[in-house]
């Protein structure tokens, strides 16, 4: 038995190792808001956050928190509230206690390393301040790898408002041209793809309508941004929608680092 | 003097008919046999051919419910959210109304005078939009001339929310 296991738990590892980078690609990250287009006097909104196959079936693991960045129509910081995290989402609250528009993110910039050390291939996870430290002296075959994310998802009370869009210049990043919260089927919205503040030429983007469960066809859209970076999405139906760009390359603000960075957005698309 | 002055106020009494052109309007609200009922939220607006709004007649809400607690649901009315309601202050004088309960609904709107005021002569759309709580939405556009030369008509008919809706122009 003993001998049998041995080559087996290898062979997982190994097996683990190499389907790791790909966990990324595999599921889907989301923020899935209860509304997107509101009125009235301060009204809240509820916001589940998971990552899963299907969207927005909550069916895998439940989205950490730690990178949440809310920012409010003055561009001031927004607190979150209520949060609950289950088996497979988390869910906080959001009140929109001043008009116009809120820019809920999640963001993360994290490093993968590997290398070998006395002949024995290592990882490592964690973020950017601790790399100094985490890779041993006479390591060789180093490879990093900078992730930068952004997941988020827009909220409007009342009418629309640009300052929360503005580009933090980090990362992939979706400028509106037109505005995330005034979309509707049968439109054509024009936004603008960034890397680090500049346009992102020739990116794919991803984009998938929600309920897919009840859908024998994905109903997958791959689109391409222009040379100016701009992303044209004409929108068939009304639904909430999920977009995902990834671009390799890039400078990274770590040396010697390969830099993926990563844009989800989740979009409401209202009937005409 | 005196002779002149009653001659212009002659013309100005044949001339002030021009000036103040009427929109009349009948909103139909059809009575529905479902097991939750609500008045529909109605909103009645001038939108150019463009779908661009100029102005908002009426917005019939539960406008007189504590903390503004209706204006929860005035998103609702879609199109009217996005071209008119987002950018307004509510309630305004002359516009917010009560809902209105099944049945025909007469509105009648006066050129020169608020809400309508003036409207630059030239091609409008009038537009009806009705959202109900647990319910549907649905909105129909008459088109008309501004300001009208002769009497005229116009109507649209819903076919889930709202009823005949008609609209009567006088010069």
């Amino acid at each position: 038995m003993k001998t049998l296991l041995r080559p087996l738990c290898a062979a997982a590892a190994l097996t683990a190792m190499l389907a790791a980078p790909m966990a990324a690609h595999a599921h889907r990250q989301w923020l899935l808001p209860s509304m997107t287009v509101l009125s009235g006097t301060d009204p809240w909104i509820t916001v589940d956050a998971a990552v899963s196959n299907d969207l927005f079936i909550f069916e895998h693991v439940p989205m950490r928190l730690d990178g949440l960045v809310i920012t409010g129509p003055d561009g001031a910081a927004v607190t979150h509230q209520n949060a609950a995290t289950g088996k497979y989402r988390t869910t906080f609250d959001v009140q929109l206690s001043k008009p116009g528009t809120y820019r809920i993110a999640s963001v993360g910039d994290g490093v993968m390393a590997s290398y070998k050390l006395g002949g024995e291939q290592k990882r490592w996870r964690g973020a950017p301040a601790d790399l100094a430290t985490a890779i041993p002296a006479g390591a060789t075959e180093v490879k990093i790898t900078h992730s930068q994310r952004r997941i988020e998802t827009f909220a409007t009370a009342g009418e629309p408002t640009t300052e929360s869009l503005k580009p933090t210049g980090q990362g992939l990043e979706l400028a509106p041209v037109t505005h995330p919260n005034d979309l509707f089927a049968g439109e054509t919205a024009q936004f603008r793809l960034l890397l680090d503040g500049e346009p992102a030429a020739g990116v794919e983007v991803a984009v998938i309508r929600g309920g897919g469960r009840y859908r024998n066809e994905p109903g997958e859209m791959t689109l391409t941004t222009a040379a100016d970076g701009l992303l044209e999405i004409t929108w068939p139906e009304p639904g909430m929608y999920w977009m995902e760009a990834e671009l390799r390359g890039g400078k990274s603000s770590i040396e010697g680092a390969e830099r993926m960075a990563v844009y989800v957005g989740t979009l409401e698309v209202l009937p005409e | 003097m005196r002779r002149l002055a009653s001659a212009a106020v002659l013309t100005g009494l044949m001339t002030s008919p021009a000036a103040a052109a009427e929109l009349n309007l009948t909103v139909e609200i059809p009575r529905l046999s479902v097991a939750e009922y609500h008045n529909p939220y109605v909103a009645i607006w001038v939108e150019t051919p463009d779908q661009t709004a100029v102005k908002t007649l009426a917005v019939w809400y539960d406008f007189k419910l504590k903390n503004q607690e209706g204006e929860t649901w005035l998103k609702d009315m879609r199109q009217w959210w996005r071209r008119a309601g987002r950018a307004m202050d509510l309630p305004a004088d002359g516009i917010s109304g009560a809902t209105k309960a099944p049945g025909r609904h007469q509105v009648k709107f006066v050129g020169g005078k608020a809400p309508l005021g003036t409207l630059p002569a030239g091609q409008y759309n009038l537009v009806v939009e009705a959202a109900r709580e647990v319910g549907g939405r649905e909105m129909v556009r008459i088109p008309f001339q501004w300001p009208p030369k002769a009497p005229a008509t116009g109507h649209a008919k819903g076919s889930s929310e709202l009823g005949a809706v008609a609209l009567t122009l006088k010069p």
